[in-house]
């Protein structure tokens, strides 16, 4: 029997993601974020959190999913990974459940448009609902924006 | 017992002992005859023995122990200290180096210094053969001894049964000062003071902090090593005024060994010895039979115990802790003289305008604190250039001045490498050989200064020698054939700008490449690290008189003063340093020459960067309006006007990086936090000229 995680829960359109909760610091409504000129467009800029500059990132950008305008229920997810500090934007983050790590399975190709590269599975919750667990280190590898980045220049 | 607690003082009391070894080794060879450094030496080696010993890194202790040897060789006229010993000496201090590293980095400080023993050894065997015999002349065995009121612990008793093997006279020292002595304190000092002139005090009771706070009545006693016998060293303290009686009485290995006997079974004794100790507690410390206390006992604690140090040693992460919190109160007293410039309350203002005149010398005193004196990247110098002349068969002085400069903590750490790379280049290209040297005229011996001092906000590093000098036509030649630049711009070029050739990447102007310098990753990689700290580097140089590399560096890198102005809906913050000036200039007065806008200023043109273009600012383009905003800002000689919309005034920021994540933004060099608690970008204005 493996270990239970505790895993945050946040939307990108209907689609559920899960990051488990030591990687995420915290939960923050949406504040004004000075724009960082020449970068990646997926960017959104900095923000301080309580004294610390922080780069804010739009995970729909970052996935190459159709970015939305803000609303009540955005909210940037604070996460430390790797010793980088980096924001999240999702379009809401509402709930933190518990997961066996028996119950993740490998995940296929795409899952709702996403690289299977960036995932580390996918978990079966409750009887209808899918939880993406998300490969923090791979979504944030700065080499791949890289390859990312000449291919579309 | 656990060790942890003590191995970072260990690691830094090491690291001290061995840059005082390093100078005062330096300057033993510049001075060769004068024994009281040989005394210096020998006692800064005996108390990194001891610690070492006592916190088990045996091979650090057995290499300090065989210099030892030498240096006491040395220090009794029984060697003269000559090249061979000196390099041998060195690489021993090397060899220590490299140990205490490998402990700083968490290992056993082991190293195979077979090699350097052996040659140790065969220094102390080749020149003169090991005194033996005198330990049998040791006096009289004392009784009196054994009764002694002083505890030894067992590290004191085998430095004392190995000086009696080596053939030094032990001494146990009883002294009564007169009863109407005023100043016991300062009698007692004397004593001590004479003392090590020609020897060492093991132990001595009372401690020796407390005898210096006069807690003690007219006599103490003391354990003392020396070469002098017991009757010399009664003759001379009697010679001092004030004193009543002394005894001094020898020990000999068997009195010695009762000694020890006695102090095995004293568990008794040593209660006893507590509750003396309880009536004056300041002792309590230095007493303590604990091993690792022991160097508080040795002559080097007891010498600084006389002027206590009024130093503390700061973990370098709490002074940055520091820092951060007073960035935020810094954000914090901005947004409120903000607010109390809108509230217009009398009271208010005031009060603001106090905790911002506090505030103002509380960032100072921050600021201090994170002020390290060159000196500590400047005294291993010494050593390198002499190694480094060695090696090349040159003659050179290195005359430092201004160590005492403060930088912030932040610059010294990263400074070090490339005042290395230009140190390195003076001894190798700037300062001729020898026969070079004779031959045009100059002084055999070459010398390099090495400066520093400051100047406004910048503290300046100066490393100029009497050397060759630059040849502008050399350096040019050598670039056309390199390719960094054409013979056409060559013609053109003024002698500053063909220095400034030196910096290009992959350009090195010597003509045979040295083991010293000369790799080709030349001074482009010094120009780039010391941009990267804000710096600049300057080249002055008369040809066959010498050359002079000019370090520039700001003071801080971690709060600034900055001219903040907007672009739209935007705000940026440009270091008030580089700024030359700020102005309006009409459209008309803006030409466009080669397809790049220019304006006049000054009698020249300098180029015109529209900002909002560059960082595509959404809301503003300045080229609607028949006036533009320009800041004006500078790189060495170097203008750029910078078109901006607005200015909002000037304020002191803390400089925040942009987080990990962000790749290097051109033009961006950081971020800051806005009394509104807004982030604004900070600009590059180096960026801007190339």
């Amino acid at each position: 029997m493996a270990e239970d995680i505790k895993v945050i829960v946040f939307k990108l359109g209907s689609e559920e993601y899960g990051i488990e909760v030591e990687k995420v610091q915290t939960i923050e409504r949406m504040m004004p974020i000075t724009r960082v000129p020449k970068t990646y467009s997926f960017i959104k800029g900095v923000i301080n959190l309580r004294g610390v500059v922080i780069p804010v990132i739009d995970l729909r950008g970052r996935f190459g999913i159709e970015e939305v305008e803000q609303t009540d229920q955005s909210r940037v997810i604070i996460v430390s990974v790797n010793e980088m500090e980096v924001g999240f934007i999702v379009d809401s983050a509402n709930d933190v459940i518990d997961l066996n790590r028996d119950s993740i399975d490998t995940p296929p190709d795409v899952v709702g448009g996403i690289k299977a590269k960036y995932l580390d599975g996918v978990a079966k919750i409750g009887e209808e609902r899918l939880l993406i667990m998300l490969n923090l280190s791979e979504v944030l590898n700065k080499g791949e924006i890289v390859q990312l980045e000449s291919l579309e220049g | 017992m656990d060790m942890n607690q003590y191995l970072s003082m260990f690691i830094d009391e090491s690291n001290d002992h061995l840059q005082s070894l390093n100078e005062s080794m330096m300057g033993l060879e510049a001075n060769p005859e004068d024994l009281s450094i040989v005394q210096v030496i020998f006692r800064s080696a005996h108390t990194l023995k001891g610690m070492a010993a006592t916190m088990g890194f045996e091979d650090l202790a057995s290499l300090t122990h065989q210099m030892e040897n030498v240096l006491d060789l040395v220090r009794n006229n029984k060697l003269r200290m000559q090249d061979f010993i000196f390099d041998t000496l060195f690489k021993s201090l090397d060899a220590l180096e490299s140990m205490v590293e490998d402990i700083t980095r968490g290992g056993e400080g082991k190293a195979d210094v077979s090699s350097i023993v052996s040659s140790l050894q065969a220094i102390v065997r080749g020149e003169i053969p090991v005194e033996g015999g005198a330990a049998s002349v040791a006096a009289t065995p004392a009784a009196q001894a054994a009764e002694t009121p002083i505890h030894l612990d067992e590290f004191q008793f085998s430095v004392l049964e190995q000086s009696i093997q080596e053939g030094h006279h032990a001494l146990y020292v009883d002294v009564t000062i007169r009863k109407d002595c005023q100043l016991k304190a300062v009698r007692a000092y004397m004593v001590f003071d004479l003392l090590e002139r020609s020897g060492e005090v093991v132990k001595s009771f009372p401690s020796v902090q407390d005898i210096e706070q006069e807690k003690f009545d007219q006599s103490f006693s003391l354990y003392y090593i020396t070469q002098k016998t017991a009757d010399q060293i009664q003759a001379m303290i009697m010679n001092l005024s004030e004193i009543d009686k002394v005894t001094a009485v020898a020990l000999d290995q068997e009195s010695l060994k009762m000694l020890g006997q006695e102090s095995a079974s004293a568990v008794s004794e040593v209660a006893a010895t507590a509750t003396v100790e309880e009536t004056a507690p300041a002792a309590s410390v230095a007493s303590k039979p604990l091993p690792t206390k022991d160097e508080a006992n040795k002559p080097g604690a007891a010498k600084t115990g006389a002027a206590p140090s009024r130093t503390i040693r700061v973990d370098i992460e709490r002074l940055d802790v520091l820092m951060n919190l007073f960035s935020e109160l810094l954000i914090d007293r901005v947004r409120l003289e903000q607010l109390a410039s809108e509230v217009q309350n009398g009271d208010l203002t005031e009060t603001v305008e106090h905790m911002g005149r506090v505030s103002g010398d509380l960032q100072n005193i921050v600021m201090k604190l994170r002020m390290v004196p060159v000196d500590t990247v400047f005294n291993r110098f010494p050593r390198m250039v002499r190694d480094l002349a060695k090696s090349l068969d040159k003659k050179i002085d290195l005359i430092v001045t201004g160590a005492e400069t403060e930088l912030d903590r932040t610059v010294i750490d990263e400074i070090g490498d490339p005042l290395v790379h230009l140190l390195r280049n003076a001894v190798d290209h700037g300062i001729e050989s020898i026969a070079d040297r004779i031959a045009a005229g100059k002084p055999e011996t070459g010398t390099v200064h090495l400066r520093a001092f400051h100047s406004g906000n910048h503290v300046f590093i100066e490393i100029e020698e009497d050397g060759t000098g630059i040849y502008p036509e050399k350096v040019l030649k050598s670039a056309v054939k390199k390719g960094v630049i054409t013979q056409e711009q060559a013609s053109n070029m003024t002698d500053d700008e063909a220095f400034q050739l030196l910096f290009a990447p992959g350009f090195s102007t010597a003509e045979v490449i040295s083991d010293v310098s000369g790799r080709g990753v030349g001074l482009d990689v010094v120009k780039s690290k010391i941009s990267s700290l804000g710096g600049n580097v300057t080249i002055y140089s008369a040809p066959g008189k010498g050359t002079n590399f000019s370090v520039q560096l700001p003071l801080t890198l971690s709060i600034i003063a900055a001219m903040l102005i907007r672009l739209g809906s935007e705000k940026y913050a440009i270091p008030l340093s580089s700024i030359v000036e700020t102005g309006i200039v009409k459209n008309t007065q803006i030409r466009t020459i080669h397809g790049n806008k220019m304006i006049e200023f000054r009698n020249s043109h300098i180029p015109l960067v529209s900002l909002s273009r560059l960082f595509s600012v959404p809301d503003y383009d300045e080229s609607t309006e028949e006036e533009t905003e320009i800041v004006v800002v500078r790189k060495g000689e170097r203008l750029v006007a910078l078109a901006v919309q607005d200015f909002i005034g000037q304020n002191e920021i803390v400089i925040k990086n942009l987080g990990k994540y962000l790749p290097e933004i051109q033009g961006i060099s950081g971020a800051t936090i806005l009394g509104d608690g807004q982030v604004a970008l900070i600009i590059d204005p180096n960026a801007f000229i190339k």
